[in-house]
């Protein structure tokens, strides 16, 4: 039985540098926990566009995750515009990213659908003008998927 | 199908290595291209030769997150220097050509499917 962990990371508005970098360390910390590949697939896609999602549409945020022996819990709080729609947002290929982000690549409306794809729960809460809460639970254990 | 390193696809398909040398042993299972990330983080597979045109230093944020097997960036473009730099920490070669993606894509999947 292993001590259940919690992590935070902080992320800043338009700092594409640092995008990645808490979802590389939570990569690290589940590799020494030995969960399996697959898991730790879905895990790092969610994380990381949610990540991302924060860097190219808000203006601040935290990341804090909980890991214990079942499962892994994520929020993504973070300080920005808010989501008007959310359930517009879901839709594949909605995106409001700036011209600036579509040349590095991002605003392909993808990322909220790859992290519905790959968690098992997911709860998006956004309040327009104040900012967005993301969460999501991946279960670590077979029984769990 | 066999399964070829890193270094076998960059004599065969005369690539430059740009970075990230150190991960010329990595195993190819196939090649992606793309230029959205959000596509390449949700279908590309561990082991893939991210075939693409963007530099900056998301790319590698990717390519280690998915565990493929290499960057190959297209039309002579070059990655910028913390691309560069995140290469060569993580070990994660970053490959350089001066043909197009659709060229470039045909010979690699030529090449690994044959
Ligand atoms: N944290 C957030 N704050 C404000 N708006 C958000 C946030 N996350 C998502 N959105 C809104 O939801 C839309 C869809 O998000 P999604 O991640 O699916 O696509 P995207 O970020 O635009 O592009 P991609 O993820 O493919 O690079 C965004 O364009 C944006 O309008
Ligand atoms: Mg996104």
């Amino acid at each position: 039985m292993m001590e259940p962990m919690h992590l935070q990371y902080e992320l800043e508005g338009g700092n594409f540098t640092k995008a990645g970098f808490a979802s590389s360390e939570i990569k690290k910390v589940l590799k020494q926990l030995n969960v399996d590949a697959k898991t730790i697939k879905r895990i790092v896609v969610s994380s990381y566009e949610a990540e991302v999602n924060i860097v190219a549409h808000a203006y601040s945020g935290i990341i804090n995750a909980w890991i214990d022996n079942e499962k892994i819990v994520l929020h993504f709080n973070d300080k920005g515009p808010g989501i008007p729609d959310i359930e517009m947002a879901m839709q594949a290929g909605y995106s409001t990213a700036s011209p600036a982000v579509r040349e590095m690549g991002f605003g392909a409306g993808m990322g909220l659908p790859n992290i519905k794809n790959n968690v098992d729960l997911l709860e998006i809460n956004s309040e327009v003008n104040k900012g967005t809460l993301v969460k999501f639970t991946i279960g670590l254990t077979p029984e769990m998927n | 199908m066999k399964k070829h390193k890193v270094s076998e696809i960059v004599k065969n398909l005369n690539l430059k290595v740009l970075s990230g040398g150190e991960g010329l042993d990595r195993k190819v299972s196939g090649g992606y291209v793309c230029d959205l990330l959000s596509d390449v983080m949700g279908n590309s597979k561990e082991g893939q030769i991210w075939v693409t045109l963007q530099t900056h230093k998301n790319v590698m944020a990717i390519a280690s997150l998915r565990d493929l097997a290499a960057i190959l960036l297209i039309n002579g473009v070059n990655p910028d220097e913390d691309t560069i730099a995140q290469s060569e920490t993580e070990g994660i070669p970053i490959l350089g050509t001066d043909m197009p993606a659709f060229e470039i894509a045909g010979k690699l999947y030529e090449l690994i499917n044959k």
